[in-house]
């Protein structure tokens, strides 16, 4: 088997199982499978509007699901991405508030280096503590999640909310920030549909992040770690940089979910925006088996989970739009116990070994 | 006794057993000799039960039996002693011989007679265990007689011992071997796999010699020496002793003075010790493991944390104590370590990128667009030399280094530590786990680097080697210099009393 088969094989394996193990339970609640999985993928897969909401609910979910590469791949278990891309939209909001006169061409940079650069510190903090205390990374980004939700709610609230507005977000960015829809570009396809440019900043980051862990010295140095700390300080690496690196490089990449929300979406910070898309990032991650390409692969099909649920809501008599939480819970089920399965084959391989 | 007939054993499309017949004849010690992977220990587990074979049949006392699981094997009469210790430490020797076969009713267990019974065994062959001793109190070589009393209180006739002598330090070794002598008096029959030449010939009476799972010699001991059973072993001729002419000492390359090295725990592994390593020799190091010498070389090496070191580095007169590893390889320092898989590779990289490391970071490897990016090609230029050059088997840079045997990954990284042309070479434990074709190519290789001017400090569990390679030899013993020897000379005997009493 090839490597590339190989790579493909759980994966598949854990989709297709999901939707058996979800098709049991429609069956079970008294529907038919192949009709909610027909609405929840043709939904889904629908010109233009199933596809673009598809691809919009991807963007955020690529972001997220590199960030976590970029850490798995040194080692590292960043479960920070929810509060780095929380914290990282706020700032965006600020820049895009604060600096709204500003002329575009400076604005949206500057919006987007406001996003990256504070995504990139937040998940500096937990790598700083991890290279100088030796304080474990899990423990450190879920609490800076806490923080940082509630820091942004509290800026939000007191201080940057339009006076009397129910809602909580802050005032709107200057247009000047506004990245455009891609139904500007696009003949026949819609611009109210909110896909925007942050998408195709998504699939650039893809190849940035190939290019970078792949091809680069400090990609080789963070992969050396995270293959084999040891061997890596033995190579005259030093691990502590790489965990501060990786962290940051990870927390920037989560914070791009601000160039995506603020500047493509709704063009302010809205409270609570984020549908866990620092989780789900996880998930992508596994799914994607740490791998750029895999990583689009599985966040499309999270969005597509996502977006066809709405509609299985709507339309199916008995089935909710959970169906696609379950969907979700089974694949990451089954990715994690793809580990279990390799221990087994292994296992099994070394018995075969034990001959010497 | 015991007698394999024609045994065939298969995993997957490996043939581990190819039509085997080995005799074991009652009342003897019958060494079975061969490389890593040669099917010594396949048809070991064969004859107690551990895997069926495909095909054959094993004969116990003249009569064909069927042994499908060790159960099997122990009423029969057959134990085995594993080279790793089934023992539960924190419980006492008698009650680790009983588990599993526990005396009494099944409602009370009977340790007194129990321990009663240990005792006389272990009085009747001399193995001076107390069964009422907890075993993390015992020493590793106490341990593998409490491994034999398990077998003996079992009424096992024929003890199998998988590598019984690679845990044991050389004094321990030679208390082994009259315990084995003791227990062939007796009249039990001792079956040992290893593949150490010299033991086979102290110790046995016959050998069966293994080679890609057949049986390729079957030699009475006292008939053969150590040239005939390589050559059967590894099916060509090899060359035991090293080859080397006289050093040609040049300037003192490394001056180590009143070093000190503490463990994480605060613990001095290394005290107050003070040597030269000059340029064109090869300085040696032995001493049981686990007396300071991994310490040593990872403070040489720059991976211990300065605040944990005290003394002096010297390195063509630079100090070196503060200085990382990074910077102390730029300055020509090499370093082979001894665990190969926890230090010198990354397991699931591909050879290309192993080959790199260390050298990653810097022209002509990082080379494009301003030294960021690898270039690939030069990476595969790389790769592609030192797995020709150092017979890297199968040279096949795409590889994972895990796919690689032992001896090939240490042919890698031997092959990557040269290729920077070392002023210092470190190098511990070379060939450990490592076939007996490639030890000749490793030791000619560092004896090829000794005479172009290098400096090597060798350290190595091995005594042979050890004093084989080294041009001088120094003696750990609990973190101090016992003494130095000049290896062409000195005896094993003084060599080991060194190591062991430290005087």
């Amino acid at each position: 088997m090839n490597k590339l088969a190989r790579d493909l094989l759980f994966p598949l394996i854990a989709v297709v199982a999901a939707f058996i193990v979800g098709g049991i339970l429609i069956l079970l609640v008294g529907d038919n499978p192949i009709d909610a999985y027909r609405l929840l993928l043709g939904s889904a897969l629908s010109w233009p509007d199933g596809i673009g909401y598809t691809l919009f609910h991807a963007t955020p979910l690529i972001f997220t699901g590199l960030a976590v590469l970029v850490g798995f791949r040194c080692g590292l278990f960043n479960i920070g991405a929810e509060g780095q891309l929380y914290i990282a939209s706020f700032a965006t909001a600020w820049v895009g508030i604060t600096f709204a006169r500003l002329n575009p061409w400076l604005l949206i940079p500057f919006c987007c280096l406001a996003a990256i650069s504070v995504g990139a510190v937040w998940g500096a903090i937990p790598g700083v503590l991890k290279a100088r205390f030796g304080s474990h990374e899990v423990i450190n980004t879920i609490m800076l999640n806490f923080i940082a939700v509630a820091l942004v709610s509290y800026f939000t609230q007191y201080h940057y909310k339009v006076p009397g507005d129910p809602i909580l977000q802050t005032a709107p960015i200057g247009e000047g920030a506004h990245i455009a829809h891609l139904g500007k570009f696009i003949p026949g396809f819609p611009e109210r549909i909110p896909l925007n440019l942050a998408f195709l900043l998504a699939l650039l980051c893809c190849l940035l992040v190939y290019l970078f862990l792949w091809r680069t010295k400090w990609g080789y140095e963070i992969r050396a770690t995270g293959s084999n700390p040891f061997a890596a300080e033995y190579g005259g690496i030093s691990i502590r940089k790489q965990i501060i690196l990786a962290m940051a490089v990870s927390g920037a990449l989560a914070g791009m979910v601000g160039i995506h929300e603020v500047l493509g979406n709704r063009h302010r910070y809205y409270d609570g925006f984020s549908d866990n898309y620092g989780f789900t990032g996880i998930a992508v991650a596994l799914l994607g088996r740490n791998h750029p390409v895999g990583v689009i692969l599985a966040a499309l099909l999270f969005a597509a989970l996502q977006h066809g649920g709405i509609y299985v809501d709507g339309f199916s008599q008995h089935v909710t739009k959970d169906i696609v939480q379950v969907l979700q819970g089974v694949i990451i089920l089954f990715v994690a116990a793809e580990g279990f399965f390799r221990w087994l084959l292994r296992r099994k391989a070394s018995m075969e070994r034990l001959r010497a | 006794m015991l007698e394999l007939r024609q045994i065939t054993k298969r995993f997957g499309n490996v043939l581990a057993n190819d039509h085997v017949d080995i005799v074991v004849k009652p009342g003897t010690i019958h060494a079975i000799v061969g490389e890593n992977g040669a099917g010594k220990s396949t048809a070991m587990r064969i004859a107690y039960g551990f895997y069926t074979a495909d095909s054959g049949e094993i004969v116990v006392d003249g009569q064909v039996r069927e042994i499908k699981s060790p159960h099997d094997a122990i009423a029969l009469g057959i134990g085995m002693v594993h080279q790793h210790f089934m023992l539960v430490e924190t419980m006492t020797v008698a009650e680790n011989i009983v588990l599993g076969a526990e005396p009494g009713t099944s409602l009370a267990l009977d340790l007194k007679s129990a321990a009663a019974q240990i005792r006389q065994l272990s009085e009747e062959f001399k193995l001076a265990v107390n069964p009422n001793e907890p075993i993390e109190h015992l020493s590793v070589g106490q341990q593998q007689r409490v491994e034999l009393l398990k077998a003996l209180y079992r009424h096992a006739r024929l003890l199998i011992l998988d590598e019984p002598t690679a845990v044991l330090t050389p004094l321990e070794v030679e208390e082994f071997f009259v315990i084995l002598r003791r227990m062939r008096e007796q009249g039990k029959t001792v079956i040992i796999i290893t593949h150490k030449l010299s033991e086979v010939l102290a110790i046995s009476d016959e050998v069966t010699v293994m080679r890609d799972g057949k049986v390729v010699g079957r030699v009475q001991t006292k008939d053969t020496n150590a040239a005939e059973l390589a050559r059967l072993m590894v099916g060509r001729e090899v060359l035991l002793r090293v080859e080397k002419s006289d050093p040609k000492v040049g300037k003192p390359e490394l001056e180590v003075r009143n070093l000190s090295v503490t463990d994480l725990f605060g613990a001095r592994r290394v005290n107050d010790i003070s040597f030269d390593v000059r340029s064109g020799e090869i300085v040696g190091i032995a001493g049981v493991e686990g007396n300071g010498q991994t310490e040593l070389i990872e403070a040489l090496a720059g991976l211990v944390d300065p605040a944990r070191i005290d003394g002096f580095i010297n390195f063509e007169g630079r100090d070196l104590k503060t200085l990382g590893a990074r910077v102390r390889r730029e300055l020509g320092i090499a370093h082979i370590p001894e665990d190969r898989h926890r230090r010198g590779l990354l397991l699931d990289f591909i050879l290309a990128e192993n080959s790199i490391l260390g050298v990653h970071y810097r022209p002509p490897i990082a080379a494009l667009i301003g030294g960021i990016f690898i270039d690939d090609n030069a990476v595969q230029r790389r790769a592609a030399e030192i797995i020709q050059n150092f017979d890297v088997r199968p040279p096949n840079a795409a590889l994972p280094a895990r796919a690689l045997s032992g001896g090939n990954q240490q042919k890698l990284i031997i092959g990557r530590e040269y290729h920077v042309d070392p002023k210092l070479l470190l190098v511990s434990q070379p060939t450990r786990g490592v076939d007996i074709g490639a030890i000749e190519f490793i030791h000619r290789q560092l004896v090829g680097l000794r005479d172009a001017g290098c400096a090597i400090l060798l350290v190595s569990a091995e005594l042979e080697e050890v004093t084989s390679l080294s041009d001088r030899l120094l003696i750990f013993h609990e973190g101090r210099i016992a003494g130095e020897v000049d290896p062409k000379v000195a005896t094993l005997e003084e060599i080991g009393l060194l190591m062991t009493r430290g005087h």
